[in-house]
């Protein structure tokens, strides 16, 4: 049977854009389905019924939510380019830090997007704190990887995207080349590299995006 | 960490920790166990040491290296100890329902769960339904086999059926009768129940009912 693969996304979801890098680095042509999630197709409903979220990835009708769930099932279905580690130990810690990132850095990183002044700067240190963390994991390795990008660079990309632009709305550095030198090459590193490059999402569309988030959380505070 | 072989951390009515005593008992793998004192009072220095992170149970301590988060435990019990009792699905779309269903649970009995327990009015009723909404999709999910892996007692089943010791909890704290509303479920339950490693790893739902009443108080919670 020819494989056929659809992807469920939004143009601007950063957990759409592991399951496009995953794709990408195992050489998978799929075709993409944008959705409008104020406006949810019978599509997305059928194949996501219980979260109705993107992303969804259908391999042969067959439907996979969650973007880490969707990374695992690409990579125990298509053995080239292996993105997790074989040893069980190292696969563990992979997973624990991409969790990781899912929760506790993301959430540090939506309190420097909807706060400022002394809030803000105490935002900014928790979320400096949290990237420390995820540096350390980095060890001396090009990428989490390795010597190639893997699972958890994959699990991290989003960070590049998304602190780049928070950084110009806020207009004050996250990720420091003083404070967290391996952090900084790496992300330099992710983007550089050729599957990764050219799939951004439009920046200025992310930064007025972004911004209007922030507004109402700005607003509020104003108003008190 | 000087532990050598297979050290657990835990507490006793943790059900993320019971997740692994029964992983753990169905692959017949010996191990010791290191109980909190109680968890909500404080930490220990192993504890602490192997899981700086979370600070929570359960750490699995393999030759000294702690593996943390109940769900991360299972899959690498289950790649480590391969030729015992496969807990995984062998099919990777298989697996990913059951890490997808895995993920669904977790997220929502955090919040739901407290909520029940600790909430009153309107927040409590409002979790409530949440959980019975969630249940009855996870009784979809099941539909007429005997377990979440089909004939075999798998890692979806190993997730899920440590909470079915708080059932008596929430059905008292929130007054509903799961027997009623999940009667499938409920068969599955029993179903697990019948399992050494399941009833082994589950203490008394009445048990965990008192604990949770303690637990308010000490915790100040009305």
């Amino acid at each position: 049977m020819a494989e056929e693969l659809k992807l469920f996304r939004t143009w601007s979801s950063p957990f759409a854009l592991r399951v496009i890098h995953a794709l990408k680095i195992k050489g998978l042509e799929y075709e993409t389905i944008f959705e409008d999630l104020s406006s949810k197709s019978a599509s997305l409903l059928q194949y996501n019924p219980v979260n109705k979220k993107v992303p969804v990835l259908v391999h042969n009708e067959k439907p996979v939510c969650e973007s880490l769930v969707i990374l695992e099932y690409i990579d125990e279905t298509w053995k080239q380019c292996p993105l997790l580690p074989r040893d069980p130990y190292e696969k563990a810690e992979a997973r624990f830090w991409a969790k990781f990132g899912d929760e506790k850095l993301l959430s540090s990183i939506w309190n420097v997007l909807i706060t400022q002044g002394k809030q803000l700067e105490e935002a900014t240190a928790e979320a400096v704190q949290n990237l420390k963390l995820i540096e350390e994991q980095l060890k001396d390795k090009k990428f989490f990887g390795g010597e190639t990008i893997g699972y958890l660079d994959i699990a991290f990309g989003w960070t590049v995207n998304l602190i780049s632009i928070l950084e110009e709305i806020i207009d004050q550095k996250l990720v420091d080349e003083e404070k967290l030198p391996l952090l900084s090459a790496w992300m330099q590193n992710f983007s550089d590299d050729p599957v990764i490059k050219d799939c951004w999402p439009p920046r200025d569309k992310m930064i007025a995006k972004y911004q209007a988030m922030r507004e109402p959380y700005l607003k509020k505070v104003v108003s008190q | 960490m000087e532990e050598e072989g297979v050290v657990l951390l835990e507490f006793w009515s943790s059900p993320y920790v019971m997740r692994v005593k029964i992983a753990l008992e169905e692959k017949g793998i010996q191990f010791l166990y290191k109980e909190e004192e109680n968890i909500f009072l404080g930490k220990s220095p192993l504890l602490l040491e192997a899981n700086p992170i979370y600070k929570k149970v359960p750490v699995l301590i393999h030759n000294g290296k702690p593996i943390c988060e109940s769900h991360n435990i299972l899959e690498y019990i289950d790649q480590v100890w391969k030729d015992k009792f496969p807990i995984l699905p062998h099919h990777p779309y298989e697996r990913a329902r059951s890490r997808f269903w895995i993920d669904f649970f977790d997220k929502m009995i955090y919040d739901i769960g407290r909520r029940m327990w600790a909430s009153k009015g309107e927040d409590q009723e409002d979790a409530k339904q949440e959980f019975l909404k969630s249940l009855k999709l996870l009784e979809e999910e099941l539909g007429d086999k005997p377990y979440f892996g089909g004939g075999q007692f798998g890692l979806l089943d190993i997730a899920l059926i440590p909470f079915s010791c708080r059932f008596y909890t929430y059905e008292t704290f929130c007054k509903f009768n799961l027997e009623k509303i999940c009667p499938n479920l409920m068969k599955w339950v029993n179903k697990c129940n019948e399992r050494e490693s399941v009833s082994k790893a589950l203490p008394n739902p009445y048990k965990v009912y008192d604990f949770g009443l303690e637990v308010k108080k000490m915790l100040g919670i009305e």
